[in-house]
């Protein structure tokens, strides 16, 4: 099972299983962590599942697409280089997962 | 939105049998599991009942007309939270009841009955029972074939009916029927959309964004007719089921498929049968709460007041969409603890329509004023709204970075001058400025 390790903005840390192709915020709002709020579901339209990813792991990410590049333009906390969407990041078998999540969403 | 797990066993159970809560939520949408979750996150420690009609656990609805229909996404993935979250927070999920009747005290608690004999004796009571679909009324509309799409079960019945159309006929040119038109169109059907008005998406959208999508669409294969009139909807052979739908003119368009999508009705029969405020849905003030001061009633059933910051004295609206229904939730949560706090952010609205992603930000009630920034070299269209030289909303086409700007403005009660904005060059929020 791949795992999601969500910190959050004070620090604190939760560990959460998540399902080889669900995206990280799936996992994220299934299980309630409060840091992310994804309010249109996944489909590219509300910047609010913003995340920090840790930086060692940023290469094993998907690319980022133009519509996320620009939606990252409007996030509640400021985006930086190692932003982004976690609709748009899928888990793959086995895999662990670092993000921070900003101190507000909206 | 499996059907195979049994409802959570109910810790309040009394010895007559009724199930006793400290809140009881009528509704398991958006708006009730935002309630729910909300009234945790501040500590409200009482036990919550999460009450539906549906045989399924909670879920999102807007990829229903979308990627669900496309068969993009499984229902699993529509599912809002795991079973293990409702049972860690001590909610309890009650699928397939109907509440019929409601007795209520002075003090907010009561007995909600449901059609199956069941009761529900709650402290307060919470009323996110949103809408239903509006129906054709033409002869003909009761034909097999002849389906709306508001909730799972419809969106699983139109996906069961899909093999063998050909045909398809949308009827009504909003939001729920152009994104569904585009996903049959997608999964090669032919598609013609039939509207009564004289434009599209009229009841959300100004005239200019009606235009673009107009031409969007038909550039993109969809035969859409406006100012259609129906006059029936025909069987072949005077069988059972619809073959095509025939207009005043007699034009006969066929169908094999008819989809409905003409708006909704605010569920507000509970409402009255308790003697609230209803006036095109439950009358509620600044806190969500109903005429009675003590239940809550929250998301597309409720008649709010203009929650867009400087909006005048007295305006109101029903917001149906899916940021309504979390930040009126929230607002609704506080009152329950006893708080008083305004409504937050900016009301904001998507929709999907094949590869054109519409954005809108801010209420566009009562604007005297437009500007229009196209790029079509880009793709990129956008109108923004203004009253009385400020602007209070935009519609956004494939345009993230404009969406984003006036959403922004907005929060920060920042106006982005008329004059200047027309040009698409621009970047809108460079413009922004304090007024």
């Amino acid at each position: 099972m791949p795992t999601v390790h969500f910190t959050d903005a004070e620090g604190a840390v939760r560990d959460v299983e998540g399902n080889p192709g669900d995206s990280v915020m799936e996992t994220a709002v299934r299980n309630g962590v409060p840091g992310i709020v994804a309010e249109c579901g996944g489909s590219l339209s509300c910047a609010t599942c913003h995340v920090f990813v840790r930086e060692d792991t940023l290469d094993q990410l998907p690319e980022m697409e133009e519509m996320e590049d620009e939606m990252l333009y409007g996030t509640a906390v400021d985006r930086e280089d190692n932003s982004r969407l976690s609709c748009q990041l899928k888990l793959c078998e086995g895999q662990d997962m670092y993000v921070t999540t900003p101190e507000t969403q909206v | 939105m499996d059907t195979t797990t049994t409802t959570t066993a109910v810790p309040g159970e009394t010895a007559d049998g009724a199930v006793r809560t400290g809140l009881l939520i009528i509704g398991a949408s958006q708006s009730g599991v935002q309630l729910a979750v909300s009234l945790r996150a501040l500590g409200f420690d009482e036990h919550i009942t999460l009450l539906g009609e549906e045989d399924h656990r909670p879920y999102q609805r807007p990829a229903l007309s979308k990627e669900f229909l496309q068969g993009t996404v499984d229902s699993e993935s529509l599912i809002f939270r795991s079973n293990q979250y409702w049972e860690d927070h001590n909610v309890a999920l009650v699928k397939g009841e109907r509440i019929e009747r409601i007795d209520k005290q002075p003090d907010g608690s009561g007995v909600a009955h449901a059609a199956s004999g069941a009761e529900f004796r709650f402290r307060r009571l919470a009323l996110t029972v949103g809408a239903r679909a509006r129906k054709l009324q033409v002869p003909g509309a009761e034909l097999d074939g002849v389906v709306y799409l508001r909730n799972a079960d419809d969106a699983l019945a139109l996906k069961a009916q899909l093999d063998g159309v050909q045909d398809a006929v949308v009827i009504g040119g909003g939001f729920i029927g152009l994104e569904a038109a585009s996903s049959l169109h997608k999964m090669g059907k032919n598609v013609t959309v039939l509207e009564y008005g004289p434009r599209l998406i009229g009841r959300a959208v100004g005239e200019e964004t009606s235009e673009y999508f107009l031409t969007a669409h038909r550039d993109r294969g969809l035969d859409i007719r406006l100012n259609s009139r129906i006059q029936e909807l025909a069987a072949a052979d005077g069988g059972g089921r619809v073959s095509g739908v025939v207009l005043e003119d007699g034009t006969v368009v066929p169908a094999q498929l008819v989809l409905v999508g003409i708006g909704v009705v605010p569920n507000t029969e509970l409402a009255e049968q308790l003697g609230l405020d209803v006036d095109n849905g439950i009358v509620v003030d600044r806190h969500a709460l109903a005429s009675d001061g003590t239940t809550v009633a929250v998301g597309d059933v409720a008649n709010m007041p203009n929650p867009l910051p400087g909006s005048p004295e007295g305006e109101r609206i029903r917001l149906e969409s899916v940021n309504n229904a979390i930040e009126h939730a929230k607002v609704a949560a506080y009152s329950l603890m006893g708080r008083r706090e305004d409504y937050a952010g900016i009301p904001w609205f998507w929709s999907n329509q094949a590869d054109l992603k519409l954005q809108i930000a801010g209420l566009t009630l009562g604007y005297d004023q437009t500007v229009v920034r196209r790029d079509d070299e880009r793709g990129k269209f956008s109108v923004l709204y203004y009253r009385g030289g400020q602007i209070i909303a935009a519609d956004c086409v494939n345009a993230p970075l404009d969406f984003m700007a006036v959403k922004n403005a907005l929060a920060k009660g920042q106006n982005i001058p008329a004059d200047a904005a027309a040009d698409p060059a621009v970047v809108l929020k460079t413009l922004a400025t304090d007024s």
